[in-house]
């Protein structure tokens, strides 16, 4: 019974819930708006990783590394902490969408450019041979053939961006995982986190069981 | 005079190509008349695929010239992709888009890159899925489609930009046996209106029926240049004649 009041407390919960909207509304804004950008941002580094002139190739190679190697934490402090004293400050739903967007690009870019080299070299050769420009055959006739692949990885890789949105706390926005922990201290019990765990999970496990589908029915697809 | 002749449908003039070292095409020279009909045969790795696939640029040349409908190449993107809107190719492996729709396949060039309406241009596609007798499949994917009906949706899908100058590449040696003809006979037909065709195949029938002219290739040179009478019947050049001996056989 003690447990049960401590950790699940009816009332707790029905006071620290308005509270815990609030923050949800932050995590969803900064979790959909980072999947955007990081996406779009995403494609269109694998298209100059893959096609850009080299020097610059190299570069979105270089870039592509650096954001699969640096922890975001890391780089959502640098961007927080460390850029005002250049003078450069972002406020902190800003900073956590740059970093966390910058990341989901890198990863984006390498999931994108497997789905492109899945692609049969034909393909391309004969959206060429009947003129068809760069852009026109990469919308028209690449891209519609890569994103089966690349759905659900994708899909994947926007789960785990959106449970990164939790580190925006340390920088202080005030998401789901921040003012969980305010109602807790607050309120002086626990129960807030075990509310902010559950809308977590409310939230991603349907996205979990979609990657899941996805990739069998690609499974299916694929050994028919 | 010559030169006051209409331009020729392809050019090309000492041109070489190399993969790495490897020196894929010698010194070609090759003349296609408007409304030729070239046949190209020789052995695996003799460079065939590698000399039309210049022509439109599939594959670059290292040094010469090539000249498509009078217009030399530059290597300028915007010229060439406006040359490959006149220049049809059908690959052995067909190549159709699967994700497409075989009508889709037929217009979606003519729409992006002619900016033909989409009525005008699946008026035009039937009208060629007609001609090949697949006009009921017109709304199948191509995976839905036999080997053979795929390799003439492609090639219906080239006309669909009314091209000038049609290049083939084995076009029916990745087909089963009982499928080849009706490939053949699309080609036939093709040939009987007057396109200009460079068609690299084995068929050597397809070669006596439509040919005015067999080359044969080795080790990326052309060996000999000839109409189909006398190349059959006594090839010059002493590796055709081993070539020739070996298909019969
Ligand atoms: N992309 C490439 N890279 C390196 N070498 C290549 C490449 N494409 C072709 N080659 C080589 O160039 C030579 C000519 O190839 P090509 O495909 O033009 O021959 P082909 O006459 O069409 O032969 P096949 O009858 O087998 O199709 C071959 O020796 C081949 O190995
Ligand atoms: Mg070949």
């Amino acid at each position: 019974m003690d447990l049960i009041n401590t950790f699940f407390n009816w009332e707790v919960l029905v006071r620290a819930f308005p509270i815990l909207l609030r923050g949800l509304g932050y995590t969803l804004m900064l979790g959909c708006v980072t999947i955007v950008i990081g996406t779009t941002a995403g494609l269109l580094l694998c298209l100059v990783r893959l096609y850009a002139i080299r020097p610059i190739q190299l570069l979105a190679i270089v870039y592509i590394d650096v954001f699969r190697a640096l922890p975001i934490l890391v780089l959502l402090i640098l961007v927080y902490y460390a850029l005002p004293f250049v003078g450069i400050r972002f406020d902190s739903f800003t900073s956590a969408t740059l970093a966390l967007s910058m990341v989901l690009a890198a990863f984006t870019a390498e999931v994108c450019r497997a789905g492109i080299q899945n692609v049969p070299k034909g393909q391309f050769e004969a959206a060429a041979s009947l003129g068809m420009p760069f852009w026109q055959s990469m919308r028209k006739i690449i891209l519609p053939q890569a994103i089966k692949v690349i759905i659900p990885p994708l899909t994947s890789n926007s789960i785990s961006v959106f449970k990164d949105t939790a580190l925006a706390s340390v920088v202080a926005m005030p998401d789901l995982l921040k003012q969980a922990n305010d109602a807790q201290a607050m309120m002086a019990n626990p129960t807030p986190l075990v509310g902010a765990a559950l809308i977590y999970l409310a939230i991603l496990w349907p996205m979990v069981r979609l990657v899941g589908y996805l990739e069998a029915r690609n499974q299916r697809a694929t050994t028919r | 005079m010559a030169s006051q002749k209409a331009p020729l449908a392809a050019q090309m003039i000492d041109v070489n190509k190399w993969y790495n070292e490897y020196h894929a095409l010698r010194s070609i020279n090759l003349e296609v008349t408007r409304g030729e009909r070239i046949v190209v045969c020789g052995p695996s790795g003799s460079g065939k695929s590698t000399m039309i696939r210049c022509i439109n640029q599939l594959e670059q040349h290292n040094s010469g010239t090539i000249a498509v409908n009078g217009v030399t190449l530059t290597g300028d993107i915007k010229q060439l992709n406006a040359i490959r809107q006149d220049v049809g190719m059908v690959f052995q492996h067909f190549n159709l888009f699967p994700h497409l729709t075989v009508l889709e396949n037929c217009v979606i060039a003519p729409m992006t890159v002619r900016k033909t309406p989409r009525k005008e241009a699946e008026e035009m596609a039937m009208s060629y899925l007609s001609r090949i007798h697949i006009a009921e499949q017109a709304r199948k994917f191509p995976s839905q489609l036999s080997g053979g009906q795929q390799q003439r949706v492609a090639i219906a899908r080239s006309l669909c930009m009314q091209p000038t100058l049609m290049l083939f590449d084995e076009p029916t040696s990745a087909l089963d046996p009982e499928m080849v003809h009706e490939v053949l006979e699309t080609m036939v037909s093709l040939a009987r209106d007057g396109m200009t065709m460079v068609v690299v195949t084995h068929e050597m029938g397809f070669a006596r029926k439509v040919a005015d002219r067999v080359i044969f290739m080795d080790r990326g040179e052309i060996c000999e240049s000839a109409p189909p009478e006398e190349f059959f019947k006594a090839p010059k050049n002493e590796r055709a004649r081993v070539f020739l001996s070996q298909l019969i056989h």
